[in-house]
């Protein structure tokens, strides 16, 4: 891919971003290559990638941290309840109304909250995608059909229709997962369309086309491709959105139920003792928006990064 | 523009129904029932639960009823609530209101703020307070609601309460033990409102702010420089005036999250609006309120991408409609 001279005479979009002589010297690098290497530079991204890493770890790796605070999620000490926190050097975190250690609620809460975020960022992609790409693939009736349905969907506000769905399956993690897979799809899928339906006339699929490729094996390895880096960017930018989801879910009761914590269900057990407890209402909020936070900003720093549009 | 409209009307329809089909299956396909309150009293018995069902309808398989309903929607009569057999219009025209004043109010009040916060960041882009507003911005995007509106609480309520200070009421719409009178309902209505319009600023100051810098690197915007304009004139009716335009639709569009916003508010805030009664009705099985509830949002997010679609010819004679 050349790399354009016209947009060098507009001021430099981003600070880091100048582009020197000698860069033209050095070893060609794959699309993704440069994209890692101008990732690289962005600090901002940078340190929320690290932050984010820790917090997958710290959720992930939540047996290590109940061993290390001493506690399980599930028993608590009666006799010490809603402890604030950084006063009893057992409970760093403090303690909820149960007077169970919120430090490794939050790493269990975490886990869960992650997860569900994690699997209905693949269903979501998996639905959305197959819509989107046979949408744009096929055109004409199918696509007609598909987008008038994807109208339908996307006309009821997404959060009562989260409500509706959640409440017939009554899902687990795995399940809430699904339910809130079941109605994200909608951008994506749009997205996927469109740029398929510009991707369709290009030479390449024609040329495929011409060799007697089937429409399957133009999709995933002709089309597919050249999408990918789209779907990278919505997908870190999905993400954040699909933590709170999960958050807001629970917290209303329609979400991950207890016993099983999660970040969203631990905010609405903290909800009850603000009075009592602020930090322990707060905490579980804290790390959903440190989460959601991190995530975004890496989803900022891969957008610039692999964005063809603001190409350095 | 005349056909225009009317073409958008009539296809509403279909929208509508399509949706009203959709919400209908979900909600009559759950394993629950409004009768289950009965289900565990020993001195109900199973006949006396038949006979209830029949009395309210729900005898008939779904696909029946949904025609039963729409009928009897079309004429504007919602049926009545399962759980406490009001009538599901009174049930409504007590919440809406509510609903519509917090999502009105929070948009006034968003737009006040983000107006302006994006306007003078794009003029003076890249200056510290562009910088500032920026990292803001980033951080209020991923700011859950029910998360903020615990904190409002805890600290206009709770703190400033410890503190001394003058203190907001938590919830409700008004203070039953005060007069009904305007300064009531707005101390109530502080909170929630604000919250809600603190997660929209956001993106549209940011939006606002990408629209002028877009419109302000447009050749008329320099031409009107060239001429010798005030800075501020040219900002003002020549940039500002394109800049905004695309708003109206933007409004439009985050209508079905606006009320979503307002439904998690109105929980954090127990404030009485469309919102909570969505819950509260789902919590009880009582589908003819969720029904009614979810269609009430549904078509005035329809009608709201209609308007907006509709304004946006208006106000930019580009747009052509055939």
């Amino acid at each position: 891919m050349a790399t354009q001279t016209s947009t060098n005479i507009e001021a430099p979009v981003t600070l880091g971003s100048s582009i020197t002589d000698r860069d033209h010297l050095k070893k060609s690098r794959s699309f993704y290559g440069r994209a890692w290497a101008s990732f690289r530079r962005d600090k901002v991204a940078m340190v929320a990638l690290a932050i984010s890493v820790l917090l997958i770890l710290f959720s992930f790796g939540a047996p290590i941290v109940a061993r290390l605070t001493g506690h399980d999620y599930e028993t608590g000490d009666l006799r010490s309840q809603l402890l604030p926190p950084f006063k009893n050097s057992s409970y760093i975190l403090g303690t909820d109304a149960n007077g169970r250690d919120i430090l490794t609620r939050l790493a269990y809460g975490g886990r869960v909250s992650m997860m569900v975020a994690f699997l209905s960022l693949i269903f979501t992609f998996v639905i959305g995608g197959t819509v989107g790409s046979i949408a744009g693939f096929f055109g004409g009736v199918i696509d007609n059909i598909l987008m008038r349905f994807v109208d339908v969907v996307l006309s009821i506000p997404g959060l009562t229709l989260l409500l509706l769905v959640s409440v017939w399956w009554r899902p687990g993690p795995v399940g809430l997962a699904v339910v809130i897979a079941s109605i994200s799809w909608t951008g994506v899928s749009r997205l996927i369309r469109g740029e398929v339906l510009a991707l369709r006339h290009r030479e390449f699929v024609e040329a495929a086309r011409l060799v007697g490729a089937s429409d399957r094996r133009i999709i995933v390895s002709h089309i597919m491709p050249n999408v990918l880096s789209i779907v990278i960017v919505w997908a870190s930018l999905a993400l954040p959105g699909l933590v709170i989801t999960e958050a807001t879910l629970s917290y209303l009761g329609f979400g991950v139920r207890i016993p099983i914590p999660s970040w969203g269900n631990m905010l609405n057990e903290a909800y009850q003792f603000y009075t009592q407890s602020w930090t322990y209402a707060f905490l579980p909020g804290f790390f959903i928006f440190i989460t959601s936070l991190c995530f975004n900003l890496v989803g900022n720093g891969l957008r610039d990064a692999l964005d063809p549009r603001l190409n350095k | 523009m005349t056909r225009y409209i009317i073409r958008r009307v009539l296809g509403m329809i279909p929208l509508l129904l399509g949706i009203s089909f959709i919400v209908f299956a979900l909600l009559n396909l759950v394993p629950g029932s409004p009768t289950n309150q009965f289900e565990f009293n020993p001195s109900i018995k199973p006949e006396d639960i038949a006979r209830i069902k029949s009395n309210l309808g729900l005898d008939a398989p779904w696909y029946e009823r949904y025609f039963i309903w729409l009928g009897n929607a079309l004429r504007g009569d919602f049926g009545i609530s399962f759980t406490n057999y009001r009538p599901v219009t009174d049930i409504i025209a007590a919440a809406l209101p509510n609903t519509l004043i917090l999502a009105i109010t929070s948009l006034i009040i968003s737009l006040i703020i983000a107006i302006p916060l994006g306007v003078y960041s794009a003029v003076k882009r890249n200056s510290l307070f562009d910088r500032v507003t920026t990292i803001l911005t980033t951080g209020f995007f991923s700011v859950p609601t029910v998360w903020l509106g615990l904190l409002m609480i805890i600290l206009f309520a709770v703190k400033f309460q410890e503190w001394g200070l003058p203190s907001l009421p938590t919830s409700g719409v008004r203070n039953l033990r005060e007069p009904d009178t305007f300064m009531n309902r707005l101390q109530h209505l502080i909170l929630p409102a604000t919250t809600l319009a603190l997660l929209n600023i956001a993106g549209w100051s940011r939006y606002i702010r990408t629209q002028m810098l877009e419109t302000i690197n447009q050749d008329y915007v320099r031409t009107a420089r060239a001429k010798g304009l005030k800075t501020r004139i040219v900002l003002m009716s020549h940039a500002f005036r394109n800049a905004v335009l695309p708003l109206v639709t933007l409004i439009g569009l985050t209508i079905p999250e606006l009320f979503g916003g307002a439904l998690i508010t109105e929980n954090v805030f127990a404030y009485p609006g469309i919102g909570q009664q969505i819950i509260k009705s789902l919590n009880s099985n009582d589908y003819s309120v969720a029904m009614a509830c979810v269609m009430m949002l549904a078509t005035l997010t329809v009608i709201g991408n209609l308007i907006a679609d509709i304004l946006y010819g208006v106000l930019d004679p580009r747009v052509r409609y055939d």
